[in-house]
């Protein structure tokens, strides 16, 4: 099933600067793997060498975190919207 | 046709009226409306009450008193017009009315409690006439703004735009950190500088500012770097923080003295194209909930190194200080638990939820009692300091 991604700019050097893209999977897990296999070097930024999610990085399925969900492996529909938000920290 | 004397006789037939002390016992604590004029209310009112003149009523009641079933006591000034406004409400489909017999008077003089509306000068009531017609600011809503002490870390890029608006809206005290000067390259999004304020503090131009937009706002000029061993006297004076720092290091202490002190932060951060703004609220989830680690430096890029669109800043920090304002108004829904996106290049806000964590080192299950480890590494600015920079 095909579901957008919302790449935010700090990542988009790493996906040709394009900022939806679309890939298949089930679940989030299966959705950052195709992800990682079309843009090399996305996968470090999200996910720590444990491949849990970093820290610094929310992953939210439509409106909602997936941490309040069942985290990486949230179940995706058709149509979903994952939004990637790294934290940012610039004011000045 | 009916004389004074009929007029009223008929009225009372038709309003239950209620005396001062039966109102002070009364438990069900009813709207209490008051239908003098504005010269006679600036006096005192009774505690709560919702002030619409009689000569108005028809065309406000609806928006005072939405629920026509509410249970409502007028009062006037002796007990005559608030019976006759009882009344037309009665008319208009109100069916719980009274009114009070010997009015504000007679409640006065019967030593239960008033309320002096705070004063505003004639030239407070032009300066912020706009306001002042806004039924969630008015005259009550403006005083609460002027006694108002809101923090802004940064008098940058967010900071700008959040102290400009927080100064013309008659924020009564500002305070501003930053230990950095004003220099040609903020210019092009710093809009609270000048040109000819280049070299000099950021804290003392931003003040020049201030003072010559609104002279009711006193400012405290902070110029220095907030760090582990000043934040929390720092914020003591103050009734929120806004938030517009520029590195991770500031930005977890900015937290955690917040949550230790149980003041509200309204959080917004920027790069290139892209904002972030929340609020975190006493109680609510926090800054470390929403993202428990900063990333590594070099993940972490700051506007001297990553370039920001100029006008970014004014988007977020304007929102920030939208936040600041309902906090301090009470009024409306802050953005807690609420992370507001805004993509500039799209043009397009998204809005995500976020949950308090029972884990989360600073607000869970066992709360801090001193602030937290700094994490000095994972500062963004070009040059990493010891103690967080603004």
């Amino acid at each position: 099933m095909s579901i957008t991604v919302k790449i935010p700019a700090p990542l988009r050097p790493l996906t040709a600067n394009q900022s939806e893209v679309v890939v298949e999977g089930a679940t989030v897990q299966a959705a950052v793997d195709e992800l990682s296999r079309k843009f090399p070097g996305l996968k470090e930024r999200l996910l720590d060498e444990k491949g849990a999610l970093r820290r610094y990085v929310n992953l939210f399925r439509n409106d909602e975190d997936i941490r309040g969900g069942a985290g990486l492996a949230t179940a995706l529909a058709a149509g979903d919207r994952l939004t990637i938000v790294p934290a940012i920290a610039g004011g000045r | 046709m009916q004389t004074k004397a009929q007029l009223l006789k008929q009225a009372r037939t038709q309003v239950t009226e209620l005396s001062p002390a039966e109102l002070a016992r009364d438990g069900t604590s009813p709207v209490l409306l008051d239908v003098r004029e504005k010269q006679e209310t600036d006096a005192g009112m009774l505690p709560g009450a919702r002030h619409v003149p009689r000569g108005f009523l028809e065309l406000r009641i609806e928006e005072a008193v939405a629920d026509r079933n509410a249970d409502v006591v007028l009062y006037c000034a002796g007990g005559t017009r608030s019976l006759l406004a009882a009344r037309t409400l009665q008319e208009m489909g109100y069916t719980r009315v009274r009114s009070l017999t010997g009015g504000y008077g007679a409640w006065k003089d019967g030593g239960f409690p008033v309320e002096v509306p705070p004063r505003l000068t004639e030239a407070q009531r032009s300066r912020y006439s706009r306001h002042l017609l806004i039924p969630e600011v008015g005259e009550a809503g403006q005083a609460k703004l002027l006694a108002a002490k809101v923090l802004l870390v940064g008098a940058g890029g967010l900071g700008s735009p959040s102290a400009l608006y927080l100064a013309a809206a008659g924020v009564g005290r500002l305070g501003l950190i930053d230990d950095d000067v004003v220099d040609a390259s903020n210019l092009q999004r710093q809009i609270i500088h000048s040109n000819d304020r280049v070299g000099m503090a950021k804290t003392e131009s931003a003040r020049k500012t201030i003072v010559g937009l609104n002279p009711d706002v006193r400012v405290d000029e902070h110029r220095l770097r907030l760090n582990h061993d000043n934040a929390l006297q720092l914020f003591e004076p103050y009734d929120l923080i806004v938030d517009g720092s520029d590195n991770f290091g500031t930005r977890y202490l900015v937290n955690d003295a917040c949550t230790i002190l149980r003041k509200p932060q309204v959080h917004g951060s920027i790069f290139r194209f892209d904002g972030q703004a929340t609020t975190f609220v006493p109680g609510g989830p926090c800054y470390r909930c929403l993202f428990p680690e900063p990333p590594p430096p070099e993940l972490a890029p700051s506007c001297q190194e990553a370039g920001v669109l100029g006008a970014l800043p004014g988007i977020i920090g304007v929102i920030q200080a939208i936040e600041a304002l309902k906090l301090i108004l009470g009024a409306g829904e802050p953005l807690a638990g609420r992370l507001l996106l805004y993509d500039a290049l799209e043009q397009r806000f998204r809005e995500v939820k976020y949950a308090k964590d029972p884990a989360c080192p600073a607000c869970g299950s066992t709360p801090m009692r001193e602030l937290l480890a700094e994490y000095t590494e994972a500062s963004c600015a070009v040059a990493p300091r010891r103690g967080a920079v603004t």
